[in-house]
């Protein structure tokens, strides 16, 4: 037991419980941004003020998800140090540029934008307004694309050598950047984001529908929700297919384990339910669909799959993990997409607004994103094991030189604040989505104005007395 | 000479004076707050930091993810050397980001998101001046890697620095204020600021004059002669700054103080750079070996000239936009 937790071990723990964490928050803003880009832009275009209370309803929502989202990933940017510093010396030169640039073309694009975003409807008129909504919006977009290629660049290395040092020195940055799973990951994680968004907008409002069938802003937001479930979901299926052919080549051992296949064979039927035993290396209990997985797999169905053990034990990832990780975010994914559908074939028949079962339904699926991203970033980080920088760089080798009772203190430490805090935090997000969504907003704090002055405007300003 | 390393250690000096700059007042609001007499003041305070923080801190981001990019072998050295102070730092940062919203959407349990807010700024702050301590105080290494004990960044010094920096925060929190509020908070602000004042300089004086005994080789900067003219400017100069932060206090010109607080807090920061040059982890690794290779360097480089002055010019827009005094009860968001 206490052999298993060695100082490794927990810092794996640590890392993973951070980063899930804080993807929770970027999966809900980067969606949200945009949807609150959209909301904006269809209320300059027809002044509905249906549209202006939705936005204004989903900005203190976003808000808070947002101040969770920063403060949980400036936690992230230290961790590379604090918990993986060899890890960070030695893949620093390639990784350390695309997050500096990150910071520099994203994260301040965000900031610098948000305060407008979120203070500065009466001071900058509509068109600023805006502009602000959008730049935050774009932002979010900008951090994924940056944030992903450093994480694609560890499934799938390229552009790079390696110096007496043994560090990874870049060598062409175009190859490092567009590393061959970077497109596909970014595809499938931004229509995740926008999955994650429709389906909790759908769920709030299904829920209050639910209660008032007429309230025009719930109608709203349904609606479009269920657009969105009708063509994302089976985008995403298509999307996520893409990227599965993409790890096939690139990393063929992660797909065995998603597919729960030790062994190397033609016609491998898909396991929809199976128990892996890494001891003996197969599976203790199966049950599957056959031919399906070298079909998908191959687009023929006596394809050739691979199979666990293609490579020795030492390089192979966990295989439960990755196996039932990878079946949870299936099961969502086909969910989701059937929500599409079916909403779809009811508002052909003019009754997406009358049948309680897709809200009930909706409701249900509010979180059903959060439970796919995580799912799916499990398989993916879990399926690079056992390695940090794919095939080059053992997790093993990556560790700081922090003891044990170090790393377990702070484990804790994250664990109890974080539950405390964030689950404050969504504890706020949910009692602001039982508010109707009717302009009123949630019945809190009085109205207040914020202001901030740079020194330079406001020794104008001071000196002029008073300001704007 | 002014080569890639160089040019790079001087940017990541800058994005970390303009980090203390601009978060240190945000985190001396945080504490200051104990301190304001009604809920109002508290409201109106924080209102004049809430459109900002979130740029402030990305500062520090800014710093981290620098010093990963340009120096990794610095960065991989200094983390883990200081592991408990850069955990307890963030997890603090954590309790104060996210009062901001917490405290407006839950009027009920207001009291308890303002403490988070105090606690968060008071030991990030503390933590800050932990880490500035240690880092100056020097790393033991060996190899690629930190070779000391988990506590070695524990020593009087350190605990003094960070003391020493809650002081300046609050002082720039305090000029802060005094520029941003009206009326009886003004005043508040003016009676803070002076104690702040008085405590910023005492500490800097006991800083300053411990330093050059930390180790020989700082003492030797300091001390031996064509240096000693060179740098003797730097204490007096110093001196003088503060005779104006203390003429700003006295006459209350409430746009003098937080600028002339920050000159006073830069000459601390030259200061502290005699002590470092040419390493950047002290007397350990140098700025040119823990650089990273010419490429990644080169490539960052680029993007940083195109987009600092982009960075600079919205953030002040944005600060422009929210100009002038903050008075409670304004429309808004909230
Ligand atoms: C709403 C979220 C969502 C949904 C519905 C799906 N996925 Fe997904 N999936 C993700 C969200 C996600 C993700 C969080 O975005 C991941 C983690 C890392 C990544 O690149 O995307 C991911 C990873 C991921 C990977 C691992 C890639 C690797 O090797 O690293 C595969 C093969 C798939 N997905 C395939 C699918 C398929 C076939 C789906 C259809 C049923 C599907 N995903 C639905
Ligand atoms: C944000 C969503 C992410 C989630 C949910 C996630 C999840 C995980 C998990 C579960 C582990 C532990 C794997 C194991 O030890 O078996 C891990 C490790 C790790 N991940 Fe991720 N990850 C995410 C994103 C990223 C990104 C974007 C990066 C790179 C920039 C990254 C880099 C790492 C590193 C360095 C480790 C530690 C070494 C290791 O154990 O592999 N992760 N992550
Ligand atoms: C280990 C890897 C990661 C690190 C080090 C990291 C770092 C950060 C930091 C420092 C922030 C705060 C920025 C601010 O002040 O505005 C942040 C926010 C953000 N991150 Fe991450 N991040 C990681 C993983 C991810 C992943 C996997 C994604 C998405 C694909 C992502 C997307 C975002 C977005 C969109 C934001 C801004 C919105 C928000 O705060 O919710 N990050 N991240």
């Amino acid at each position: 037991m206490f052999e298993f937790f060695d100082a490794s071990m927990l810092a794996r723990i640590q890392f993973a419980f951070t980063v899930s964490f804080h993807i929770i928050f970027p999966s809900f803003s980067i969606g949200l941004a945009s949807y609150l880009l959209v909301l904006e832009a269809l209320w300059l275009k027809t002044d509905n003020p249906v549209y202006l209370n939705l936005y204004k309803y989903w900005l203190r929502i976003f808000a808070v998800a947002f101040g969770m989202g920063v403060v949980s990933g400036l936690v992230m940017s230290y961790q590379f140090g604090t918990n993986w510093s060899v890890f960070s010396d030695k893949a620093g030169p390639v990784i350390g540029p695309l997050l500096a640039y990150e910071v520099l073309t994203a994260f301040f694009l965000e900031a610098g934008f948000l305060g407008i975003m979120l203070f500065g409807m009466e001071r900058v008129g509509r068109r600023l307004h805006f502009l602000a909504t959008a730049m935050v919006a774009f932002g979010t977009l900008l951090s994924a694309t940056w944030i992903l290629s450093v994480n694609s660049w560890m499934q799938t290395p390229t552009g790079h050598a390696m110096n007496a040092l043994g560090q990874f020195v870049p060598e062409d940055w175009l190859a490092i950047i567009f590393n061959p799973s970077f497109p596909y990951r970014l595809v499938h994680m931004t229509l995740a984001s926008y999955l994650t968004v429709s389906f909790v907008v759908g769920g709030v409002g299904a829920w209050h529908l639910l209660r008032d069938k007429a309230n025009p802003e719930a109608r709203k937001m349904f609606s479009m929700a269920m657009w969105m479930a009708t063509f994302v979901a089976p985008l995403q299926i298509f999307a996520g297919d893409l990227h599965g052919l993409n790890t096939l080549e690139h990393q063929p051992v992660k797909v065995a384990a998603m597919e729960g296949h030790w062994q190397r064979q033609t016609g491998a039927p898909f396991l929809l339910l199976a128990w892996p035993d890494a001891a003996a290396e197969e599976n203790t209990f199966e049950l599957g669909i056959p031919y399906a997985s070298a079909l998908v797999l191959t687009h023929d169905i006596n394809g050739e799959t691979p199979g666990l053990t293609d490579v020795p034990a030492a390089d192979r990832p966990p295989v439960g993990m990755v196996f039932w990780s990878f079946r949870v975010m299936l099961l969502m994914g086909t969910l989701m997409a059937l929500i599409g559908v079916y909403s779809a074939w009811l508002r052909l028949r003019g009754r997406l607004y009358d049948t309680r079962w897709l809200q009930r339904a909706a409701v249900w699926m509010g979180p059903s994103g959060f439970v796919a991203v995580l799912a799916g970033w499990i398989v993916t980080e879990v399926g690079r094991q056992p390695f940090t920088v794919y095939g080059l760089l053992r997790t093993s080798e990556s560790l700081a030189p922090v003891d044990a009772p170090a790393v377990a203190a702070s484990l804790l430490a994250f664990i109890i604040v974080y539950f405390a805090l964030f689950g404050a935090g969504t504890y706020y997000i949910i009692r602001m989505m039982h508010a109707p969504p009717d302009g009123q907003g949630p019945e809190t704090g009085t109205p207040l104005r914020a202001a901030g002055t740079t020194p330079m405007a406001s020794l104008k300003t001071a000196a002029s007395k008073g300001g704007a | 000479m002014l080569d890639l390393p160089v040019i790079w250690a001087g940017l990541l000096a800058l994005g970390i004076f303009i980090y203390v700059a601009l978060d240190g007042f945000d985190l001396g609001i945080g504490l200051l707050f104990p301190f304001l007499a009604t809920d109002q003041d508290r409201d109106t305070a924080m209102n004049t930091v809430a459109p900002v923080w979130d740029g402030n801190e990305t500062w520090l981001i800014l710093g981290g993810g620098g010093l990963f990019a340009a120096f990794p072998l610095a960065y991989a050295v200094v983390m883990p050397a200081l592991y408990a102070p850069f955990i307890v730092m963030l997890l603090a940062l954590v309790f104060r980001g996210v009062a901001f919203e917490y405290r407006w959407r839950d009027k009920a349990h207001e009291r308890i998101w303002d403490a988070s807010f105090v606690f968060g700024s008071v030991v990030a702050t503390f933590m800050q001046g932990v880490v500035l301590g240690a880092f100056v105080q020097g790393i033991e290494v060996e190899g690629r890697a930190y070779a000391g004990g988990w506590w070695d960044w524990l020593t009087p010094f350190t605990l003094t620095v960070g003391v020493a920096l809650c002081a300046g925060y609050a002082l720039l929190g305090a000029g802060w204020l005094v520029l941003k509020t009206d009326g009886t908070l003004r005043q508040q602000a003016y009676r803070l600021v002076k104690r702040a004042a008085m405590g910023t300089f005492f500490f800097v004086g006991v800083v300053s004059l411990w330093t050059p005994f930390l180790s020989p080789d700082i003492f030797e900067r300091w001390f031996t002669l064509p240096h000693f003219y060179w740098l003797a400017p730097v204490p007096l100069l110093t001196a003088g700054i503060a005779g104006l932060v203390a003429w700003g206090i006295q006459r209350q010109r409430d746009a003098v103080i937080y600028p002339a607080t920050l000159g006073l807090l830069g000459l601390c920061f030259i200061g502290l750079g005699v002590g470092f040059t040419p390493y950047i982890v002290p007397r350990a690794i140098t700025v040119h070996e823990a650089a990273a290779p010419e490429s990644s360097l080169l490539f960052m480089l680029v993007g940083a000239v195109i987009m600092l002055p982009l960075i600079l010019g919205y953030t002040a827009y944005s600060y422009w936009i929210f100009r002038g005094k903050v008075r409670h009860g304004d429309g808004g968001y909230h």
